[in-house]
């Protein structure tokens, strides 16, 4: 077999991955402790070590710095490269589908209006081949959320490589969904109304409901209940600080009322999901200490008068008036476009937010957002080795190459169903040229 | 009340007249009338320009006799003093379904297709119903004539509006007491068309505009075939229409765009349609008049917006805001273009709002002469009825107004409506004004007694000293009812009015209940001062600007062509000479003139572009913005329909793909069907019309597909009866189109007679290698199954697009000869076909030495498709000058247009970006987007505009406030329905 140079990595790789099937099997335990040196190493919290040194064992970070830090175990020479936090992705549903169009292997939205008792984590897929596709590009970690209904129910978070859902879970049930109402709502246009968009007559009823429900479930709580609502129960958490409650809004009205809502009623960690107009009212949500999952970078303004970048520049606008962002994948085709989450923050590098900036929405915000920061979203010692390397810029998409990555420790498969096409495809023309 | 009286008796007299005298009559005796009516002393518009002052208009038996400054009165005439009174030919209605009542829209939920027609003798399409006549479900609507007669109307031009050919309407007199024998002016008056479906018909084809107007071509072909005896069948839609064909045709367009596009179907058959515009036609008035046709006008003007509440407010776009500001100028501009126009109370909520609306259209610059005639002599020429119609001329129809004055001022009242000679009172035109200042005695004690208000309807006030007192007037048929309270005591008085003097007197009921009578004083006059310096105030009508197009980020004025001399760039030719460092680009007369260093341009306009990259404009392969519609998904082979004959130029997505660095794109027909429409590829020339837009000499291009889409699969549980519904039906759809279309031009080429269809003329071009295939493509069967098709024709096929397989038959597309494979860099996952995508895709093809392209099928995506072809680095290793030729010479090449365009060169067309950082990076933003030399996107000019759009919003939102408080009435706010075109957007059900 003639081989060309370029064709090398590949070859090797075909070699190693020949007796995998579908899907890759998840790495085992770390059992001894792994260096790397010389790279690039971004911590996550918005700093950069040059030629640095990363020392892990058991999982865990047990040293990082300059060229001085003792060494340990295995070394892998990554000078001139790369190295981050595993990236992490809030308001996902990843692992709840597999085909968009096929109805059966969709997960997403359950039936009912306030069904909070619904959990994502027991219908996550750990085998997903969608999931699979987001660790070549350096996404290992999720949060996983059902959208369906008003309450949708409760996410948990999972890093991606694992053998089931009770494998993959790092935090569960971290959090509830709430989709505010519309203040605006289309016209049912099959019962000849406009298709247009016009005020919601039911908006304040709507909220009423939300309301009503979160009222009784706070009074629920007040006694131990012989007679059990899942409903009320799987809220508890909302009110004793334990769970966040996401709230889906992104009119500059419906986050002021869903805000003031949730402090209303008693909810101690309030997430703002989207926010389209939360640039508008940045010292509001300041004042009420909210987070912001800002919406899509890489989707089209809603408003045909709204500046061509606004949803690339959004999280900066956010970012800048001292906000602390995440970024939101949730959109068309949005599982599969998730392995973007990096070029997503890279957008807004383009709108002129400093790099290391825009690398804390995808590491270290997101993971203080979900709770999970005592453990993940930057490279610190005695934090998971959660982290990748890659040969290149990740957050751009010519220079996101990843080589090696690690889930707590344990270095992953960074095959895929698509590498294993690429392999079998190019091996067919090698074939061929013989 | 005795005019009233003598008016209705002649009323009556004109029945008997009028009917028909060869009926037995059982009821009484035939008695006969043909006495003579005449109207003196009044300012007669015989029509719009010729106006008599303090004439005589005659009429008798229905018509009139004469119009004359003066008139020998007959004997038997009854004579009727207008002094200072005007009379107007009544108005014409050309577009109206008055009487005819619409079809109920029925339900398609739940049930299958029908992609069959339901009728048999007629034509193969549901929608074609020529053969219609709007007598056959008439019926005279008293109630609705009643309404329309007091908005000035006398005659309506009626059908049935519903469907694409909806055959013939009928022209009424507004005349409620004959019968039909007398009210049916013409039972066939006019043809009528539209691109808009019936309701009451499911059958599925067309489904789009471009399907309307396709469908609406052939059948104009059919008539044709048909008229000349070729069709063994019986076709009783056919035969309607070509007996028809001596009718004009009136089409309703209801759009900017679709004017255009149903003046261009005309075109081809050599048929004028009158339109029936939308009222925007004042945003492409140049194109409008360049159709040469008449129009009919709605005055549909919107009302404001409400815009107290900002968060509501926010919703409005800057377009509406504008519509609702510059809509009232529509007619002028069409006055100011010297385009014939009608007008309507089509689309207006009720007929009450017309003269509201005319008096408004007046305000912004109608003038008063041009409005008369749209209402009269021009609806009546339109129809062929100038003799009879729209003017007082002997022998035209007794259909007059008779008014207090110019008819198009506000304070003017109409007082009666006559139709065929047939009085129908409005108001009492005797009633004497009597607002004024009066001193009202009663009852021993003196009131100051004010009426003022509308003339017809006054109101009092009533003070004693200076305290003012409850009070209520009503003041009909001369008499004066008035009450009023003062300290609990109830006065309560009743009065005739004088016409010999200016005083009120009558009886009066005291509080103690005794009878006395009362006599009111008159002491000055009834002034309008107020009003008139209100009015005055309101008069400053400011009207923004327009924009090109007119919304958000439009142009104040459409970009130049310059000479440009770009210098010091990092240029990325796209050709063998690579990457240049430090090179000028100097662009003349729209063509890339220059590449080198240190050039001198001239007169060029230096544009530094140190450490800046200079590309070639990205050209996007697949593309669905910019139109109006993207599927025909009625029929499994619909290429006869053109998306060149859909794009629109207004779509916001143009702007934003040129922020992208895209210059040019492939506008495709959509995946519903294995034979999709023609290509439209345009440049994003942000500000011109379609046709500017569109490619001069474009090379032909038709959309294929296969797959789940044109099988149907994602389309619900009802959507199983066309053919194909397996990848084994579609490659015989294929043969099947490909075999009838050879055999289609050996016919043609027979000298036989043959019936020409639109569809399998582009067939044939297909087979003829004279229009080129873009197919949509996924799994690797079905993609060699097309291949091999097209080699059993002998042709090639030239594009796979999306051509997510393609990695996998590599070898066998390029042993086939396809010019180009053009693919998402990572789509993968959304539908079951899609499951071996894979990001390494576009690496493989290249490898392999295909030509391989980027393409979005996205309003989004289409604005990163520089990023989009960075993937392929990080995908497969793709060297980064081959990477940008993904989104530039390649597509190019794939679309035959790589000899103007696709890369830096020379001699080529200067359509150039300049970006501030590596333009395959995440990173890098356009900063120009260049066409022609024409800067199109700039993003120093951008930043400009979002200021401006503020500031607009801001003065638009201040002014309907004011309109608000004015209270004039409003319209919640509304957001349009955004558009996202994609492959598999079902435009019913959009």
């Amino acid at each position: 077999m003639k081989i060309i140079p370029k064709k090398l990595p590949l070859i090797v790789l075909f070699l190693i991955s020949m007796h995998i099937n579908a899907q890759q099997t998840p790495a085992l335990l770390q059992k001894n402790a792994i260096t790397i040196q010389g790279a690039t190493a971004h911590i996550g919290n918005g700093s950069v070590l040059e030629n640095c040194t990363i020392v892990f064992e058991n999982g865990k970070i047990t040293a990082i710095g300059n060229v001085s830090t003792q060494v340990k175990g295995t070394i892998i020479n990554a000078s001139g490269k790369h190295v981050y936090p595993g990236f992490i992705v809030t308001n996902s549903t990843l692992g709840l589908a597999e085909i968009d169009a096929v109805r059966a292997s969709v997960d997403v939205n359950e039936i009912g209006s306030m069904i909070p008792n619904v959990r994502s984590l027991i219908a996550y897929n750990a085998e997903s081949k969608i999931v699979e596709s987001m660790r070549p590009n350096g996404v290992l970690i999720g949060q996983i959320v059902p959208r369906g209904g008003r309450i949708t129910g409760t996410s948990s978070v999972v890093q991606f490589d694992a053998w089931n859902w009770e494998d993959a879970v790092i935090k569960t049930d971290d959090a509830i969904h709430l989709n505010w109402p519309n203040s605006f709502s289309r016209g049912r246009w099959w019962e000849g109304e406009s298709r247009a968009y016009s005020p919601n007559k039911n908006y304040e009823e709507e909220i009423l409901k939300v309301s009503y429900f979160l009222k009784d479930a706070f009074a629920y709580g007040k006694i131990i209940q012989k007679e059990k609502n899942l409903a009320f129960q799987a809220v508890q958490g909302l009110f004793t600080g334990k769970q966040k409650l996401f709230i889906n809004a992104d009119g500059e009205k419906e986050i002021i009322d869903a805000i003031t809502f949730a402090k209303e009623i008693g909810i101690k960690e309030v997430v703002l999901v989207g926010g389209y107009d939360a640039y508008k009212i940045t010292e509001f949500l300041k004042q009420n200490n909210v987070s912001v999952i800002a919406g899509r970078t890489q989707s089209t303004p809603i408003f045909e008068d709204d500046d061509y970048d606004l949803p690339y520049k959004m999280p900066k606008l956010l970012a800048d008036a001292g906000i602390l962002v995440a970024l939101n994948p949730d959109g068309r085709m949005e599982r599969m476009n998730t392995r973007n989450l990096p070029f997503y923050a890279g957008q807004v590098v383009g709108q002129g937010m400093d790099k290391e900036e825009a690398l804390k929405m995808i590491t270290s915000n997101a993971a203080k957002i979900l709770g999970i920061d005592n453990d993940y979203g930057t490279l610190e010692i005695g934090k998971s080795a959660t982290l990748f390397i890659s040969e290149g810029d990740a957050l751009d998409a010519r220079t996101n190459l990843v080589s090696k990555a690690f889930i707590d420790g344990r270095e992953i498969s960074l095959n895929s169903h698509h590498t294993t096409l690429y392999q079998r495809y190019s091996e067919k023309y090698e074939m061929q040229k013989q | 009340m005795k005019n009233a009286l003598i008016l209705f008796i002649l009323c009556f007299c004109n029945i008997t007249l009028f009917a028909q005298d060869y009926f037995p009559k059982n009821d009484g005796v035939q008695n006969t009338n043909h006495n003579f009516t005449a109207f003196t002393n009044a300012k007669i518009f015989v029509n719009p320009t010729q106006i008599i002052e303090g004439g005589t208009l005659l009429i008798q038996n229905g018509k009139v006799l004469q119009a004359a400054k003066s008139v020998s009165i007959p004997p038997n005439a009854i004579v009727i003093n207008l002094e200072g009174k005007s009379i107007y030919p009544s108005f014409i209605d050309l577009y109206s379904d008055f009487g005819v009542e619409k079809p109920k829209r029925s339900s398609m939920r739940g049930r299958s297709p029908q992609y069959d027609p339901t009728r048999s003798g007629y034509y193969w399409n549901d929608h074609i119903m020529p053969e219609t006549n709007a007598l056959t479900t008439f019926k005279f609507d008293d109630k609705k004539a009643e309404e329309l007669r007091a908005a000035g109307f006398g005659v309506v031009n009626t059908h049935l509006q519903d469907g694409i050919a909806r055959g013939t309407s009928a022209l009424i007199a507004l005349n409620s007491v004959v019968n039909d024998s007398e009210r049916i002016l013409l039972e066939k008056a006019a043809q009528h068309f539209s691109f808009t479906r019936s309701a009451a018909k499911n059958q599925s084809y067309p489904s789009s505009i471009m399907g309307s107007m396709a469908l609406l071509r052939q059948m104009y072909y059919d008539a044709d075939w048909y008229s000349k005896g070729n069709s063994t069948t019986k076709d009783l839609a056919l035969e309607a229409l070509i007996a028809n064909r001596g009718l004009i045709s009136i089409f309703e367009s209801k759009d900017k765009l679709n004017n255009l596009r149903a003046d261009k179907v005309g075109d081809l058959f050599n048929i004028q349609y009158v339109l029936l515009g939308g009222g925007f036609e004042y945003e492409n008035i140049a194109e409008v008049k360049a159709t040469n046709a008449s129009f009919i006008l709605p005055l549909n003007f919107p009302e404001a917006y409400d815009v107290s509440n900002p968060y509501q407010a926010a919703y409005v776009s800057l377009a509406d805001m504008r519509h609702w500001n510059q809509a009232p100028t529509n007619p002028k501009v069409f006055v100011e273009n010297n385009i014939p126009f009608s007008l309507t109370t089509h689309d207006l909520k009720s007929p009450k709002d017309f003269m509201t609306n005319l008096l408004k259209a007046i305000e912004y610059g109608l003038d008063k002469t041009k409005a008369l005639e749209a209402l009269t002599t021009i609806p009546a020429k339109t129809i062929g009825k100038s003799a009879e119609l729209g003017n007082l001329n002997k022998g035209a129809y007794a259909n007059f107004l008779i008014t207090s004055g110019d008819i198009f001022e506000k304070e003017t009242v109409i007082f009666e409506n006559w139709v065929q000679g047939s009085p129908n009172i409005l108001k009492d035109k005797s009633q004497k004004d009597i607002r004024g200042e009066y001193n009202l005695m009663v009852g021993g004690k003196t009131f100051q007694l004010s009426i003022k208000g509308d003339a017809s309807k006054p109101t009092a006030e009533i003070k004693q000293d200076t305290t003012k007192l409850k009070s209520k007037i009503t003041y009909t048929k001369d008499w004066v009812d008035l009450s009023f309270t003062s300290q609990e005591d109830t006065y309560r008085m009743t009065g005739l009015v004088s016409n010999h003097s200016a005083n009120i007197a009558g009886r009066s009921i005291l509080p103690n209940g005794n009878e006395t009578s009362f006599n009111a004083v008159k002491t000055a006059v009834f002034l309008e001062k107020e009003k008139e310096e209100k009015e005055k105030e309101l008069k400053k009508i400011e009207i923004v600007p327009l924009t090109f197009p007119n919304l958000a980020f439009g142009n104040t004025n459409k970009p130049n062509q310059e000479n440009l001399l770009f210098k010091n760039a990092t240029v990325w030719t796209g050709e063998d000479a690579g990457i240049l460092t430090e090179t000028d680009v100097l662009i003349q007369n729209g063509k890339i003139a220059k590449i080198g260093k240190n050039l001198n341009g001239g007169n060029a306009r230096v544009i530094d572009a140190t450490g800046k990259h200079l590309t070639a404009g990205i050209i996007d392969e697949h593309s669905h913005i910019a139109l109006s519609s993207v599927n025909e998904g009625g029929h499994n082979n619909s290429g006869e329909v053109k998306m060149e004959d859909v794009v629109d130029p207004d779509d916001i997505g143009i702007y934003r793909a040129l922020a992208g660095g895209v210059t040019s794109a492939q506008l495709l027909h959509g995946s519903a069907n294995p034979i999709g429409g023609r290509s439209a590829i345009i440049k994003l020339k942000w500000g011109e019309n379609a046709d500017k837009m569109i490619y001069k000499n474009s090379p032909k291009f038709i959309k294929f597909a296969l797959g789940e889409n044109i099988k149907q699969s994602n389309w619900g549980a009802t959507e199983t009866v066309r053919f194909p519904q397996t990848r084994m039906g579609a490659e015989q759809v294929f043969i099947d189109n490909f075999q009838r279309a050879k055999e289609y031009e050996v016919l043609k080429k027979s000298g036989k007679p043959f019936h020409y269809n639109e569809e399998m003329e582009v067939m044939v071009e297909i087979l003829n290698g004279e229009r080129f295939i873009s197919c949509h493509s996924y799994v690797q069967s079905e993609i060699n199954m097309l291949m091999k098709v097209a080699e059993q024709f002998n042709f090639k096929i030239n594009t796979f697009t999306h051509i997510l397989e393609g990695y996998k038959l590599a070898d066998k597309m390029k042993d086939h000869g396809i010019i180009g494979a053009s693919t998402f860099s990572d789509w993968w996952g959304y539908k079951f076909e899609v499951n071996d995508a894979i990001p390494y895709n576009a690496a493989i093809m290249y490898d392999y030495g295909l030509t391989v392209g980027i393409n979005s099928d996205d309003g989004e995506m289409i604005r990163r498709l520089n990023q989009e072809a960075g993937k392929t680095m990080k995908y497969g290793n793709v060297p980064e000058q081959e990477a940008w030729k993904m989104v530039t010479i390649n597509p190019a090449k794939m679309l035959h247009i790589d000899n103007r365009v696709g890369s830096i060169k020379e001699g080529k067309e200067g359509d150039v970006v300049l970006w501030n950082d590596n333009p395959l990076s995440v990173y890098a933003k356009a900063e120009k987007t260049v066409i022609e030399g024409a800067i199109y996107f700039d993003i120093e000019k951008d930043s400009q505009k979002r200021q401006a759009i503020q500031s607009e919003r801001n003065k638009l939102i201040q002014l309907m406030m004011d309109e608000k408080n004015s209270g004039e009435k409003t319209q919640k706010p509304t957001r349009k329905n955004p558009r996202d075109f994609h492959c598999d957007t079902n435009h019913l059900e959009e």
